[in-house]
């Protein structure tokens, strides 16, 4: 009997793995925080989950050795849609600095906990594998 | 790896502000240079911010979609269109032969708030790359 890695880790490490790219598109945002003509982006967080979490319930069929049945597939899960401001500056650009860092803040918090669950899960895994 | 990406882009934010911060010492050092010609004058400089895009090569094969630029780069250092200031100094070594001298159309007010917005965006993008380091050495001790 194999161990399935994407069994025992759930969605966690999918998790991980776009916690770390929002942080990379939020530190975008805040990078052209002032070039002008810049849309403030951002990823839809919850639609790609479902994406994830659907593709448990009803698995796709898989012909080719490439076809993946899970996830990250935010090409069509969800694209990075447009943020609209609250207030809209004179340079059409759309970044509020202070929104970005708070979101910044609380993915860094949530790519934290993210990364407690599975570092649980490979605590679990390594004592089943000890039998201690 | 994604979060290794947050450093270039929070680095290539601090070079343009830092590129910021220097055309506003610049202009700030030469705001009372004075010139006896309209076309020797020192005139205000700006940088010109845009997004740095991604090139096609750089591009994750599955993540298209998810990555939207790579920063900040400075376009281009443009000179100000604002007219310059001309005053009558007739005792001035540099006057022209009607008694003007020409003063650089440097805006001292407009500068200081320059400089003080690109040091908190500097501030902020240090920041960032603080919180990415944190989160980068956690992952460094996954399963330990």
């Amino acid at each position: 009997m194999a161990i399935n890695f994407d069994s025992a880790l759930g969605v966690h490490d999918d998790a991980l793995a776009l916690r770390g790219r929002r942080a990379e598109v939020l530190a975008n945002n805040i990078a052209n925080a002032d070039t002008p003509n810049f849309k403030a982006r951002d990823v839809d967080f919850a639609a790609v989950l479902a994406g994830q979490l659907d593709s448990y319930e009803l698995p796709l069929e898989q012909t080719a050795v490439r076809h993946q049945d899970e996830f990250l597939s935010p090409d069509t899960a969800a694209d990075l849609l447009f943020r609209t401001p609250h207030q809209p500056s004179v340079d059409g650009n759309t970044v509020e600095l202070q929104e970005e860092m708070a979101r910044y803040t609380e993915n860094a918090i949530r790519y934290q906990a993210s990364f407690q669950f599975l570092n649980s899960k490979f605590k679990g895994l390594t004592s089943a594998i000890k039998g201690e | 790896m994604s979060l290794s990406n947050v450093f270039d882009i929070a680095g290539s934010a601090m070079t343009a502000q830092t590129v910021r911060l220097n055309t506003t010492a610049s202009n700030m050092a030469n705001a009372e240079s004075v010139s006896s010609s309209e076309d020797e004058t020192y005139r205000a400089r700006k940088p010109v911010f845009a997004l740095k895009a991604v090139q096609p090569e750089q591009m994750p094969e599955d993540y298209r979609s998810l990555v939207p630029g790579q920063g900040v780069q400075v376009e281009e250092i443009v000179e100000s269109e604002a007219p310059l200031r001309m005053a009558y100094e007739p005792n001035h070594p540099m006057a022209d032969e009607q008694g003007y001298v020409y003063y650089p159309n440097v805006n001292v007010v407009e500068e200081m708030a320059d400089m003080i917005s690109a040091s908190r965006s500097f501030q902020i993008n240090a920041d960032i790359m603080n919180t990415a380091k944190q989160m980068l050495q956690r992952t460094l001790t996954l399963g330990q």
